[in-house]
């Protein structure tokens, strides 16, 4: 069953500023982009990923309310640990979902000198309409992308996720075209995207960027599997184990991991792109 | 004794750009103007040659075989240990670099019984050894040692308060330690100077009355010239004249060794510190590699070779010792870096080379090796510093920024677990602890011990309604925390008197000025059960539990309240006054020899000793169970995430706290990052964010529960898995069953 499209519902509004629908907040994160980073998990996401390990953060529209004031707020403690490359990191869920609380919480950011970074999985993103120029505004407040593709076959993308990959790679090819840096990561499923063929033709589109400061393979893990028991929602990928650490290599070698170093340099506002 | 003139035209000081330190001994001054900056990155390191590896073999393999021997091999049961006394030792004659071991056979423990015969007798025993009745006889009968004299001193309130283990640990039987000795002024000047540098002190103290303090001081200075004497003895059983300067980067260590070793040989103290040696060590490396005398391989071996002598250090402790400081802890803590108060960072190659000795030879607890951080380091060098860490879990963090505006010198060194003591001219009286978490049971007990029910505080009212009153409850810990101030300074007053009595450390303190300024580092333990028993009974509501006799012996909370780590002020701000509080009390004393007052928030690994020995707490702590190491927050109460908690423990104010406050922290290592490099920026962002927000110290464990689970299931898979504790650096496998439980629950902080 779908949910009513959010981008038709008023956004909720409280003293003046947007309100979003938070899931959950990490005030370490290490692994949500550069440096140190506070993680703003979103709640919401129309994409029903086989191997989603939040499956908890999919219904839309419910969550602890927080305005972005009270997002920074809660971050702005931690700003000594931050160091040159951390910041905010919007997650989700699926943060474009909630597109007007991104753009106000980032604009936010930017007057304070704060680095922003958003990871999205792509699936809302669309070149038309009120929207787009919302999503090119949120791009001028933003620093780096964190984008995932699930899987570079459409079709494949859609039986994986319910929906097809073509906007999700025009996203990323918007994106080269700006120049907004971005890191490519990919989940790596045995049976499903573990398959040289398909890792070949992504390791190819993503030659074809030319924004990109780093490409990450995840490798799938079963850590989230609990919460479809404790939900009652039945795990569709139930006796598939993570990948190997051959095959995790192999995808690495086959996606020219080692090719994109930029994140290493990478600051803020300076491009270190190498492709 | 060689004059000014002559030595500047000696071989030794060839090639150094002069100063004041030509004519006052002034390490310091020497150092400034003759070290090198290096600001580049670990590329230029050597792996260890063929000999240091097959004497790290040769001593792993004996430090394995005394593990599996239950903690001994061998010990002296006779011959009392002097600087002199033991004819020389090697472990491998042939192939050693750095020579000295503190009796004739390497891992050999030593007969120390000036502290107390009773625990040398003790130690011995547990061992199953018998001390020489003619020691015995000695030691009892005909000498005195300082434990009788402290015991002699002690009154029925002091004797109570330490039985019912409020107060712990005190160095009432044993070495004090805490002393860094200026070891490097055997290299730059040579003994003769030295002894006469003492001689003429000797002639200039006092105005010609025989004061009690003039009488001490000139016994003092006697016996810090013997023991200087002694030290060139010793040395030259070992082929060494260290009467005069060390002339090569190899007599330089060699010189500065025989003065620590004969600080271990003539006292076991509870931290025996090598001190700040890395940029002095560096001008003699460089000037060598300069003359073309010594190759980087050749410099490696030096200090790898000499770190090893540091990792061989072992005294015989007793049971009761060693469940309070687990593995055989020695701290010969070695500090490096950190800023000069000119602005110019000590980061030499020499400090690159220590932390190399942990890949050359592998990761051990010794020497306790810790970075003096400041902003200011260079990047290169944090990130190889975290890397190390990583790799090995094996270093402590200090904040340098904090403790050289708070000491006023750029000189100090690190004199134990965690305490800045400036080198020059700085000693501290160590004083263990007093249990903070154990006085709240008293208030509500009205003194009552809640474990041996003993009248041990003063016998106020005891709080006798159901639910405590956060007022009630304040006004009788206040009066309850006077009298442990009371009686645990007036203990300190007693051991230190006694000690410098009995157990002068005249090799060490040969080693420094003559006129001391001395500190008085009492310290806490059970900071946060303290902190979060207090919030309980302000925020919840604590039901008191009672036994048949009325005693308050547990306790049930309702309702939530703040807790201390989580970077919410209301639970902060309790650990931050009772830090505070407990100082601005004692400091209202007398303190022996006109030392200035200090404290600590470190436990070591003696938290699970206090607990054990402490009651139910009002934060829902049951009897027995382990507090939190240090200034760590109470398990399971820091649930906002690893940064949260770093910043409470920053909030614990150094300036009441000026002997060190302690945060031990474990993290697994995908938390940090998925590559190297972003695992390495993740922990240099960690420490620089928690020093920023004055933090003072770090421990910092890189690993997963996991592995140590299966090292304590498989010891004999982890040997050598070492790992941070509060204050110092163990060998997994030596900590006792409980500490290892203690170690496994705590927070590891982790995301997924």
């Amino acid at each position: 069953m779908r949910e009513k499209n959010p981008l038709l519902n008023p956004v909720p509004m409280r003293d003046g500023q947007i309100e979003g629908y938070v899931h959950s907040i990490e005030t370490f994160g290490a692994v949500d982009g550069p440096g140190i980073r506070f993680v703003v998990f979103m709640q919401g996401c129309h994409m029903r990923c086989k191997f989603c390990h939040n499956p908890d953060t999919w219904k839309t529209n419910v969550g602890t309310k927080m305005t972005s004031e009270e997002v920074l707020n809660k971050a702005l403690p931690y700003k000594s640990f931050w160091g040159d490359q951390g910041g905010i990191t919007l997650s989700g869920g699926e943060i474009l979902l909630q597109i007007d609380f991104a753009l106000e919480l980032f604009t936010k950011c930017k007057e304070l000198g704060i680095s922003t970074c958003l990871d999205t999985c792509g699936q809302p993103f669309t070149r038309r309409g009120e929207w787009f120029e919302k999503f090119e505004k949120l791009m001028d407040v933003t620093d780096i992308l964190l984008v995932d593709i699930k899987h570079i076959n459409s079709d494949e993308h859609k039986r994986l996720t319910g929906y097809p990959n073509e906007n999700i790679l025009d996203l990323t090819r918007y994106l080269s075209d700006i120049g907004k840096p971005v890191w490519i990561r990919h989940v790596l499923i045995p049976e499903i995207t573990d398959n040289d063929q398909y890792l070949m033709e992504l390791g190819q589109y993503i030659k074809t960027l030319h924004n990109v400061e780093k490409v990450e393979v995840l490798p799938y893990h079963t850590m989230g599997v609990h919460k479809y028991r404790e939900m009652g929602i039945k795990y569709r990928l139930e006796g598939i184990e993570p990948p190997s650490s051959e095959r995790i290599k192999n995808a690495e070698e086959l996606l020219h991991c080692t090719d994109y170093k930029g994140y290493l340099s990478w600051r803020p506002g300076i491009k270190t792109f190498n492709t | 004794m060689l004059k000014v003139d002559e030595r500047l035209e000696s071989k030794a000081w060839d090639g150094f750009k002069g100063g004041e330190w030509q004519t006052e001994i002034d390490i310091r001054d020497f150092i400034q103007n003759n070290f090198t900056q290096y600001n580049g990155d670990q590329s230029f390191l050597e792996d260890a040659t063929e000999a240091t590896t097959k004497l790290n073999d040769q001593l792993v393999d004996l430090k394995l075989k005394e593990r599996a021997a239950g903690g001994i091999l061998e010990a002296d049961t006779k011959v009392v240990s002097t600087i002199t006394s033991h004819k020389p030792g090697y472990l491998n004659k042939d192939l050693e670099k750095i020579v000295g071991l503190q009796t004739e056979k390497p891992m050999k423990k030593a007969l120390m019984p000036f502290g107390g015969i009773r625990m040398a007798k003790d130690a011995l025993e547990s061992y199953g050894l018998k001390l020489d009745p003619q020691v015995e006889y000695f030691f009892s009968k005909l000498a005195k040692t300082h434990n009788q004299g402290v015991f002699d001193a002690y009154d029925a309130d002091i004797r109570r308060a330490r039985h019912n283990k409020i107060i712990t640990g005190l160095p009432d039987a044993y070495g004090r330690g805490r002393i860094v000795a200026d070891f490097p002024r055997i290299a730059l000047y040579g003994i003769d100077h030295l002894i006469a540098g003492k001689i003429e002190d000797l002639n200039n103290y006092g105005d010609g009355e025989m004061t009690e303090d003039v009488i001490r001081v000139r016994e003092e200075i006697n016996d810090q010239i013997r023991a200087l004497k002694d030290i060139k003895e010793m040395a030259a059983s070992y082929g060494y004249d260290i009467s005069k300067p060390a002339e090569n980067a190899q007599e330089a260590i060699q010189w500065i060794y025989f003065g620590y070793l004969a600080a271990i040989k003539q006292q076991n103290g509870a931290a025996m510190s090598i001190g700040r040696i890395d940029s002095f060590i560096d001008i003699y490396v460089e000037r060598d590699l300069e003359r073309g005398v010594l190759t980087e391989k050749d410099a490696q071996e030096l200090i790898d070779q000499f770190t090893m002598k540091l990792r061989m250090v072992t005294f015989a402790r007793t049971p009761e010792y060693n469940s309070l400081f687990s593995g055989n802890p020695i701290w010969a803590t070695l500090s490096l870096a950190g800023m000069g108060l000119d602005g110019r960072h000590h980061v030499t190659k020499t400090a690159y080379r220590f932390l190399n000795t942990l890949h050359n030879m592998g990761a051990a607890p010794e020497p306790n090796i810790t970075l003096l951080w400041s902003e200011n380091l260079p990047e290169s060098f944090k990130k190889y510093a975290a890397s190390v860490s990583i790799d090995s879990s094996t270093i402590q963090y200090e904040n340098d920024d904090l403790m050289v505006k708070a000491w006023g010198t750029d000189y100090y060194g690190i004199a134990c677990c965690v305490s800045a003591q400036p080198i020059k001219d700085g000693v501290q009286f160590f004083g263990a602890r007093a249990n903070l978490a154990k006085t709240i049971l008293y208030a509500i007990n009205g003194g009552k011990d809640e474990i041996t029910k003993m009248q041990v505080g003063p016998k106020y009212e005891p709080i006798t309604s159901e639910y405590i009153d956060y007022d009630e409850f304040m006004a009788k810990f206040n009066d309850m925390l006077n009298w442990v101030a009371d009686v645990y300074v007036n203990a300190l007053n007693a051991i230190h008197y006694m000690h410098d009595k009995y157990y002068y450390e005249s090799a060490q303190l040969a080693l420094k000025d003559t006129r001391l300024d001395r500190t008085f580092a009492t310290g806490i333990s059970g900071l946060s059960v303290a902190a979060d028993s207090i919030s309980a009974i302000k925020y919840g509501r604590v039901k008191i539990i009672r036994d048949k006799d009325g005693m308050a012996v547990d306790y049930e909370v309702e309702g939530d309240f703040p807790r201390y780590g989580n970077n919410d002020d209301r639970a902060d701000d309790i650990a931050k006054w009772l830090v505070k509080n407990l100082y601005t009390k004692m400091n209202t004393h007398h303190l022996y020899r006109g030392a200035k007052l200090s404290t600590s928030v470190l436990t070591i690994t003696s938290n699970v000793v206090y607990g054990k020995n402490t009651g139910s707490t009002p934060n829902g702590r049951k009897a027995g169970e382990p507090f939190a190491p240090g200034a760590n927050p109470a398990y399971g109460a820091d649930t906002s995430g690893a940064l949260a908690s770093l910043l409470s423990v920053a909030k614990i104010p150094y300036r009441y706290a000026m002997d060190g406050i302690s945060y031990t922290f474990a993290v697994t290592p995908s938390t940090l990052g998925h590559d190297e490099s972003a695992k390495e920026a993740t922990l240099v962002n960690m420490i620089s964010g928690y020093m920023k927000n004055e933090g003072h110290h770090l421990n910092i464990n890189v690993f997963n529960r996991d592995t140590l689970l299966d090292a304590q299931a498989h010891p004999e898979k982890y040997p050598t898995l070492t790992i941070r504790v509060s204050g110092y650096c163990v060998y997994f496998a030596d900590l006792t069953k409980e500490q290892q439980d203690d170690v496994i629950a705590r927070t590891f902080h982790t995301t997924l």
